[in-house]
């Protein structure tokens, strides 16, 4: 049987998306009274929760206390259920220390880190469901669950994955997309501004096509900045009719 | 932008995954109308005048048809005729699951435009997606799915009846169920026959309706002739547990109840399986993928040497068939007993479109009739068509839709008539396509990527090239030749060395990786030079303009530059991307009078001077390193210029410049080659040529050893130095023959990817490595060799297939291919324009040399035609004179005389044209006179005959 065919004639990708279109996108916060910060997101049929505690105290080895900012631990992981196959994922494996640390790099770059000096923020992060850019689901819940702790930011950290196929960037990759042999591209950005906070790629691609890639993966970015800043307003709203203001 | 407004999830289940995933539906997604007013689309497909005259719809209408139309009707959809189409999303994904070809035609339909084929994406539709029901299968669901679209554009066009002249949408199928529930919900549904056979002026189209399963119609007896096929599954497990092989089928040219199984084993054990009778053969075709399971020992055969055509009238009734086949069996021997085995099944078919000829049926009102394809090892295919008495006499192609094990021969459909059998163009067409050569008009999409004219040298151009455009480059190739790819010069430096350049056009710069012109090219791989006419590998607004280096233009080249100094030593070697403009294009004999003519002295004619004084030290270094010359007799027909007749016919001459340009551009391939690996070591593209076999050299050894002269084939040295001693007193024509005979000795130069192979040695030239580099023009092979040695030199940019050898490997065996076969198609159509010679000739008298002797026969070559022709000893009418063999010498006595390899010979040569789809040129012999064998010379002297012709 021939592969799939990504992007047909007509423009449009296997799930009826064009080119340029995220999946759909949907979050609430606050969803643990308990932590700091929490925040459940679904980019399409990735799904994955978010948990902050922090600031505070150093815990563990007072050695990693850092005198003029704080410090942030990240940590990721994939429920037992959430692929087509019930496989055991314990803590520390290669894939997910790999992304706990690209998160951190994420939020180092984005979280006011200096106004907490000697201090600890933890996130925690699940994927409950995966169907592709796990990564940036991580990030955009993650930054929800930031925002909801009110730990503050530079900017909101969105993230998005891009694809390259037939000479066109394709956004925001579903597991199918993902794994069809498509040169990705992930970043994460703070969109105000246009800083990159991280970008990972680890496919060939030629280096002519990086910067429509990357151009691409910014505007999916600032897409997703939008929606988040919705869910941001909205849950304030929720928020301050509940207390009456 | 979130536009997904209803979000559904699929579930699909495959094997024992369970795939989730989303399914988006839609609402802008349009008709593709140009009637429709209530679609926002940006450009619409579809005719808003969609008329066909038919008899069955008088009104405007679309056409949508289902898989199972699009998959057996394809070579009907092609028609011109056929127009404004819907191709549904579901029927466009059905056809992609079960068939690549047909979808890719399906693909290039809906690229043209002025077909006018809509793609409407029903399954992201939000009104046109459905699900499916529990209970319903796959392909029911489909069926639905494209009955809801038609009804939905049925409705969505209703509104605009009153603009448009009742414009409606007409369903087609040929599934019985779904037609009745199409008529039951209210569509206009017909049948694919009955809608084409509706149309005014179709007779050509009703034949190339394919016959399809569920015509009851069917000819032939019910009597089973051939045991069923086995279903794929059970061929698989048999195939696993080692009671069957696969391999290809390669049925015998010579014997229609004959074919082989090649068996592709584990490195070199490749293994052959005979297959014999045709309840064995069982319907399996030239070229198909089968399952073979061997038969036990003692019912093992010896391939026969009897030669049985399928001729005749088609046989209702096999009495005659199992005569044949006795007497095949008669003729096993038991020593000679091979693995033998019957087809059980059919992997893959490997059908394509067959040029041929019809049979015109014996009964005059018969609308079937059998189809004889030129390629013998075909089967003879039956078709249904009206138009048999036009079609008689005509070259046509015939595509097999299938094989029922009820019937003697496939069925099959008419595709399209190429002209009447005979003519040039119809015999050209023939045996491109029998050759596998593309040879069909560039397409839109390639065309497009063609540059823009007017075409001039832009700022951009010149960033990374040097400009050469002062220096006196001037080309030098045959006559008549418009696709000039290289170029030259020489001139002095001040320290009194040369520089020598050679310039090669610079296709690379406007064949850019990985677009169409990119891909035809490469599929393409090679330009084919038949007699009076050219296939080009590029469009010719780059084959003869822009990429060709013509006289007094500026073109862009890729120039390889060396220092050398008087003793043709390299000094120093420069690649270099660069502009130029030719001082003069000559051919090789106005450049060899330039050189010969001692009153000039400018400077093109100092450069072509100091050329072929060091191409001559070049070449003779080359052939003190063993290189060979070998020769061949290449022929060369004057054309008449308003008939195209070939009026008469020439040996090609070879004069110094020739080989003063050929000395050029081995040099710039070696030194290319070199390059290349160097800086890609994995991934280069070279050429080699691989040292025959000793056994190889059999015949040239026999041959030389008859005439008392001694061939050393140890190296190419030792075969070049004994091949330039070899002559033999009052027999100048000798050293040549030998030549031939060398040259037929030799391997297949080929290319190959460098990271894939260990051998890079080139025997002919005797380089240890060669590529090609100087014709890109028309080798796409140079192609890819100028990108790589762009990236080297950093003139251009690297691009992914390019580093993958594998990838590389593939295009190696694709272009190998290529060549093999316009090699072929040359050839062909030599002999056919030598055909064509001989026929406004009548009979002719020449003198030859008998080239092989074989067991029956002697091959006779006529130098001054290049012809080669067999005089046969043994005819079927006559009593068969003595012939005795002798296999050591080789000789052969026939009667008295005997014949040996180098005898000099005359014959007659004629024109046999009994079979008129195999024209041949017969020779017979005149002299020496055996009686019995022998002809007398014929009386219309050619002598007489010739001033005639010539006025």
């Amino acid at each position: 049987m021939a592969g799939l065919e990504l992007l047909s004639d007509q423009g449009y990708r296997l799930d009826g998306r064009k080119a340029t279109e995220l999946r759909k996108v949907q979050a609430r916060m606050g969803v643990f009274a308990q932590a700091d910060g929490s925040a459940y997101l679904e980019q399409g049929n990735t799904k994955a929760l978010a948990v902050v505690y922090g600031p505070h105290e150093m815990r563990g080895s007072r050695g990693r206390t850092l005198h003029d900012r704080a410090l942030i631990n990240c940590q990721y992981s994939m429920a037992t259920f959430s692929t087509a196959e019930r496989k055991r994922r314990p803590h520390g494996d290669r894939k997910s220390t790999e992304m706990s640390l690209h998160l951190k790099q994420t939020f180092e770059a984005a979280v006011m880190t200096q106004l907490y000096p000697r201090s600890q923020i933890d996130i925690y992060v699940k994927i409950l469901q995966s169907d592709g850019g796990n990564y940036s689901t991580c990030v955009n819940a993650a930054t929800l669950a930031v925002i909801d702790a009110g730990i503050p930011m530079r900017d909101y950290v969105c993230a998005c994955t891009v694809g390259f196929v037939d000479e066109t960037p394709l956004a925001d990759l579903c597991y199918a997309e993902e794994s069809g042999g498509v040169s990705s591209l992930a970043l994460a950005l703070l969109p105000r501004g246009g800083q990159i906070a991280l970008l990972q790629m680890d496919a060939r691609l030629h280096q002519d096509h990086l910067e429509t890639l990357i151009e691409a993966a910014m505007t999916a970015c600032k897409g997703v900045s939008k929606v988040l800043d919705e869910v941001v307003r909205q849950h304030l709203q929720e928020g301050s009719v509940l207390t009456g203001e | 932008m979130l536009k997904s407004k209803t979000f559904v999830k699929k579930t699909r289940s495959g094997g024992v995954m369970k795939i989730v995933r989303e399914h988006y539906l839609r609402d802008d997604i349009w008709c593709g109308s140009e009637a429709c007013t209530e679609c926002q689309q940006e450009s619409t497909v579809l005719q808003k005048d969609a008329c066909i005259e038919s008899n069955l719809c008088s009104y405007p209408h679309y056409l949508i048809p289902d898989t199972n139309v699009v998959l057996h009707q394809i070579d009907v959809l092609e028609d011109p005729v056929i127009r404004n189409v819907i191709i549904l999303q579901t029927v466009l994904q059905e056809v992609r699951h079960r068939s690549a070809p047909i979808y890719k035609r399906l693909k290039d339909i809906i690229h043209e435009k002025e077909k006018h084929f809509y793609t409407f994406t029903s399954e992201h539709h939000r009104e046109t997606f459905i699900e499916r029901e529990p209970g319903e299968s796959a392909n029911d669901r489909n069926d639905r799915a494209i009955r809801v679209a038609a009804k939905w554009y049925s409705e969505h066009l209703k509104p605009l009846e009153a603009e448009t002249d009742g414009l409606k949408v007409v369903l087609l199928t040929n599934d019985q169920g779904n037609k009745q529930k199409a008529e039951e919900s209210g569509l206009l549904v017909y049948k694919f026959e009955e809608y084409i056979k509706g149309l005014i002026a179709n007779s050509e189209l009703v034949d190339r309706l394919a016959l399809s399963n569920d015509d009851k119609n069917e000819v032939t007896s019910s009597k089973v002739l051939f045991p069923e096929h086995l279903p794929l599954s059970r061929i698989q497990a048999g195939i696993k547990s080692g009671s069957f092989v696969q391999g290809t089928f390669r049925a015998s040219r010579d014997n229609y109840l004959e074919a082989t199984v090649f068996v592709q084993g584990e490195g070199e054990d490749s293994t052959e399986i005979l297959i014999q009778g045709l309840q064995n053969l069982n319907r399996a075709v030239h070229q198909d993928v089968v399952a073979v399971q061997l038969l036990p020992r003692n019912q093992w055969v010896a391939p026969s040497s009897v030669v049985l055509q399928d001729e005749g009238t088609a046989k209702d009734d096999d009495v005659e068939e199992e005569e044949e086949e006795k007497a095949l069996r008669i003729s096993a021997a038991e020593a000679a007993r091979k693995t033998t085995g019957k087809v059980v099944g059919i992997i893959k078919r490997n059908w394509r479109p067959f040029c041929g000829m019809l049979n015109v049926s014996q009964i005059k009102e018969s609308t079937r009739h059998l189809f004889t394809p030129a390629d013998r090892r075909i089967p003879r295919i039956r078709i249904e068509t009206r138009q048999s008495s036009t079609l008689a006499g005509q070259r046509i192609i015939v595509a097999i839709d299938g094989w029922p094990k009820d019937s003697r021969y496939p069925n099959g459909h008419f595709v399209r008539s190429l002209g009447g059998a005979g003519e040039k163009d119809t015999e050209q067409e023939v045996l491109l396509l029998e050759h596998d050569v593309p040879h069909q008009a560039f397409s839109q999409a390639v065309l497009s990527f063609l540059p823009k004219m007017p075409w001039a040298i832009t700022p951009e151009d010149m960033v990374k090239r040097e400009d050469l455009r002062q220096l006196t480059v001037c080309s030098v190739d045959p006559p008549g030749c418009t696709d000039i790819d290289d170029a030259l010069h020489c001139r002095e430096l001040e320290n009194g060395n040369l520089e020598v350049g050679v310039h090669i056009a610079d296709v690379s710069h406007f064949i850019r990786p990985g677009n169409a012109l990119d891909k035809e090219a490469a599929n393409r791989g090679t330009t084919v030079y038949l007699c009076g006419k050219r296939i080009d590998m590029v469009p010719e607004l780059l084959s003869s303009n822009l990429c060709s280096l013509r006289s007094n233009v500026e073109r862009l080249a890729f120039s390889c530059i060396w220092e050398m100094n008087h003793k043709a030593e390299i000094l120093k070697t420069r690649f270099t991307k660069s502009v130029i403009n030719s001082k003069a294009s000559l051919t090789y004999a106005e450049a060899q009078m330039r050189i010969d003519d001692t009153s000039k002295s400018d400077d093109i004619t100092k450069s072509l001077r100091g050329l072929n004084k060091l191409a001559k030290i070049l070449k003779r270094q080359r052939i003190e390193k063993g290189a060979l010359t070998l020769s061949s007799l290449e022929v060369r027909f004057h054309i008449d210029s308003e008939t195209h007749d070939p009026i008469d016919l020439q040996t090609k001459e070879l004069m110094e410049t020739n080989s003063m340009v050929e000395e050029f551009m081995l040099l710039a391939n070696i030194s290319v080659a070199q390059k290349i690996y160097d800086e890609f070591q994995e991934c280069a593209l070279l050429r080699k040529h691989p040292a025959p076999p000793p056994s190889n050299y059999d015949i040239l050894l026999k041959a030389a050893k008859s005439k008392d002269v001694a061939i050393h084939t140890d190296t190419a040295k030792a075969l070049a130095d004994s091949l330039d001693v070899a002559k033999v007193d009052g027999f100048p024509y000798f050293n040549t023959l030998l030549r031939i005979l060398a040259t037929r000795c030799m391997m297949q130069a080929v290319y190959f990817c460098s990271g894939m192979d260990s051998d890079f040695h080139h025997y002919g030239l005797a380089s240890p490595i060669y590529t090609h580099f100087t014709s890109p023009i028309r080798r796409y092979a140079d192609i890819i060799v100028h990108r790589l040695l762009a990236v080297a030199i950093g003139a251009d940019s690297t691009y992914p297939d390019l580093m993958d050898k594998h990838k590389q490997s593939a295009l190696c065996n694709n272009l190998n291919y290529r060549h093999k076969m316009s090699q072929y198609a040359q050839r062909a159509s030599v002999a056919f324009h030598t055909q064509l010679f001989f026929k406004s000739r009548g009979i002719l008298n020449e003198e030859g040399f008998v080239l092989f002797v074989r067991k029956n026969a002697i091959i006779v070559l006529i130098p001054k035609f290049g012809l080669e022709g067999t005089v046969f000893f043994d005819t079927k009418d006559k009593v068969s004179p003595s012939v005795v063999f002798d296999e050591e010498g080789p000789a052969l006595t026939v009667q008295q005389h005997t014949f040996h390899i180098f005898d000099k010979v005359k014959v007659t040569i004629s024109l046999d044209d009994s079979n008129i789809q195999h024209q041949k040129i017969r020779m017979a012999l005149t002299e020496p006179v055996i009686p019995g064998v022998s002809v007398p010379v014929p009386d219309a002297a050619p002598q007489a005959k010739k001033p005639k012709l010539d006025r």
